[in-house]
């Protein structure tokens, strides 16, 4: 029972590290939480399977497809909106952004209404191997790789990569950064663009283990929010930390105490932590100079 | 223009003769609206009403002492449920129970106000939308409160009156929300009004000033809940059912749409952003019987897209006017609204 436990609640976790990865990528450069990013992965998951569904297409080439178009969702939403916000706070760029959001999700339930759809994914949740008392399917061990895989990249991409050089030195100072040569605008819609693919993966991981409609990414959304606020929303291996730690805690209260209330005690748990430590478990708390 | 010379003269009401006809003319249309309306303009003016009190509420929070608030919806269901609910079981009369439960919500107020003091921008948010997350869940799975299916509302009756139609329900509805309205604007002209403002234009200022953090900013979120529990108690006899799906995360957005698209830190752009928010989210719900617009967008929906979800455009226009304004309008209608002022005040100049 807790080794099954804690399986899906790492399986669950990656997905939540995945997103609150994507909205710590953004929030670092543009300084606002992406309350989109949700709809823009339930977008692009809709790509995927309107490709791989409605014509046909390969599944491999339906990825790409999805992940190409929610790039240029990322560069349009930034480069069109957020771009043009005259001497912005963050009360009003958290407003665009829920303005994204409420569009995005608009858009997608116009066109797809709330019909539930299956999303074919090559690899089944059903076929499961043994591991003593606990059991995994092939899509939790595809979900685990997958994320770690696209972690491991992330980490070379910032740390070896001219672009991810430029976007750390963008989301440090952006001002030091720009005299120094780097086109600080282009950067930030690269950001959007990488960390709308993010979201996009988790959305078309995601999607096989629930059903396929414009709800889809509406709880897993805030989960990953919190997951990012959890770990520090500063820190990229907070929030990614911050998502593991969430998804097995959510259900192993889910597992022992009430099945009822699991998702409700994400919120609890981030209410209590920033209690104590306002910034995160993993980052440094900010203070403010006068 | 106008100059104030002393203190008395900053803490009036209505600083001007045109003002105070103005307002008289507002409260007799107000009386008689209900006596010349049809039916359902009445119900939309109630909707309004009901509007209109949460976003001056939210107002008080968002725009005038600085905070945000993404859990609002939580606050409008306790006041929804509590009134009800104090209703059918304990049997209170409806003025006591109204009043009970917006102090109910108040408290619940106080409680989010408190992480609040040490949270900040994206930290607050999460925080409270966690709470409007959480109450939403535990009042669709907890049986006292009807679980998802939901309660029904009991007659709206106190002493010999009682209101079954819209038209009744209207003198009720109306009649708090003006005395909210005044209570909202003479509240931001005294002391603590005052404070709220401080801790908006900087905490750390209004510290030193000797502004009490701790009590104010938990002030501002008990104040604002207090607002938002009566209007959901209203809303519970409005719609005559409650069930949790209609206090959800959207409607937090919207009320926070109501707020920017009004203006922040404005009474009167308040009742703006509520009124024509309200106005169009009604008729944005029956799109397809619009002339003209209507059968466009049915034609399109049919070719494009599709027509059952047509109704989602009103999310997307949503979307569309807040980020717009935020954009290019940040004061929201009372920013165009003084900039219309000021510049037929030098016309043509």
């Amino acid at each position: 029972m807790f080794l099954q436990l804690i399986i899906s609640g790492l399986s669950f976790g990656s997905l939540y590290a995945l997103i609150a990865l994507a909205m710590v990528i953004i929030y670092k450069t543009s300084e606002v939480p992406n309350f989109g990013q949700g709809e823009m992965a339930m977008l692009a998951t809709f790509v995927a399977y309107t490709l791989l569904v409605t014509h046909g297409h390969s599944f491999v080439v339906s990825f790409i497809g999805a992940l190409v178009f929610a790039a240029g969702l990322g560069i349009f939403l930034e480069f069109v909106f957020l771009r043009r916000a005259k001497d912005p706070n963050i009360l009003s760029l958290i407003l665009i952004t829920l303005g994204f959001e409420m569009v995005l999700y608009g858009l997608a339930s116009w066109k797809w209404g709330a019909e539930q759809r299956n999303f074919p994914f090559p690899v089944s949740d059903f076929d499961i191997i043994n591991l003593g008392s606990a059991v995994i399917s092939y899509l939790n061990i595809a979900t685990l790789l997958i994320t770690l895989f696209l972690m491991f990249v992330l980490f070379l991409f910032f740390k070896y990569t001219k672009v991810g050089i430029a976007m750390k030195a963008t989301q440090q100072n952006a001002t030091a950064a720009r005299i120094n040569g780097i086109r600080t605008n282009r950067i930030m819609s690269l950001t959007w663009a990488l960390s709308s693919m993010i979201g996009a993966v988790a959305g078309m991981m995601l999607a096989p283990i629930a059903t396929l409609d414009p709800n889809l990414m509406l709880e897993p959304l805030l989960k990953g929010f919190a997951a990012a606020v959890l770990g520090g929303m500063t820190t990229l291996v907070g929030a990614a930390l911050g998502g593991y730690i969430l998804g097995i805690i959510e259900n192993l209260f889910g597992g022992y105490v009430s099945l009822e209330f699991k998702s409700v005690v994400a919120f609890l748990v981030i209410v209590l932590v920033l209690c104590f430590k306002p910034s995160g478990l993993f980052a440094r708390h900010y203070v403010r100079k006068v | 223009m106008d100059m104030k010379r002393d203190y008395y003269e900053d803490i009036q009401l209505l600083d001007s003769k045109v003002l105070r006809f103005w307002f008289l003319m507002f409260i007799a249309s107000l009386a008689a609206f209900p006596f010349v309306a049809q039916n359902y303009h009445i119900y939309m003016a109630n909707y309004m009403a009901i509007n209109v009190i949460v976003t001056v509420g939210l107002n008080i929070l968002v725009g005038y002492t600085g905070q945000i608030s993404l859990g609002h919806a939580g606050f409008f269901a306790i006041g929804a449920y509590g009134t009800v609910l104090l209703m059918t079981n304990l049997h209170f009369p409806f003025p006591v129970a109204l009043v009970s439960s917006a102090l109910i919500a108040a408290f619940f107020g106080f409680i989010l106000g408190l992480p609040a003091l040490r949270l900040e921008g994206p930290y607050l948010a999460i925080a409270t939308l966690g709470f409007g997350m959480a109450i939403t869940q535990v009042i669709g799975r907890w049986q006292v409160f009807g679980g998802r299916m939901g309660l029904e509302t009991p007659k709206l009756a106190f002493g010999p009156y009682t209101a079954d139609t819209d038209r009744e329900l209207y003198f009720v509805i109306v009649t708090i929300a003006f005395l909210l309205l005044l209570a909202a604007r003479n509240l931001m002209k005294t002391r603590v009004g005052r404070a709220f403002i401080a801790i908006r234009d900087s905490d750390i200022a209004a510290e030193t000033m000797g502004v009490n953090l701790t009590l104010y900013k938990t002030l501002a979120f008990a104040v604002s809940a207090f607002y938002t529990g009566i209007a959901g108690g209203l809303m519970a006899f409005l719609l005559g059912f409650i069930n949790p799906s209609s206090f959800n995360f959207i409607l937090s957005i919207y009320f926070l749409a109501f707020v920017i698209v009004g203006g922040l830190g404005s009474i009167f752009g308040s009742i703006m952003g509520g009124v024509v928010m309200t106005w169009l989210l009604l008729v944005l719900d029956k799109v397809q019987e619009l002339p003209y617009v209507g059968e466009v967008l049915t034609s399109f929906s049919e070719q494009w897209m599709n027509l059952a979800g047509l109704p989602n455009i009103a999310s997307i226009i949503f979307g569309l006017i807040i980020i717009l304004l935020v954009v290019f309008e940040p004061l929201g209608l009372y920013g165009f609204w003084i900039r219309t002022k000021i510049y037929w005040k030098t016309w043509p100049f």
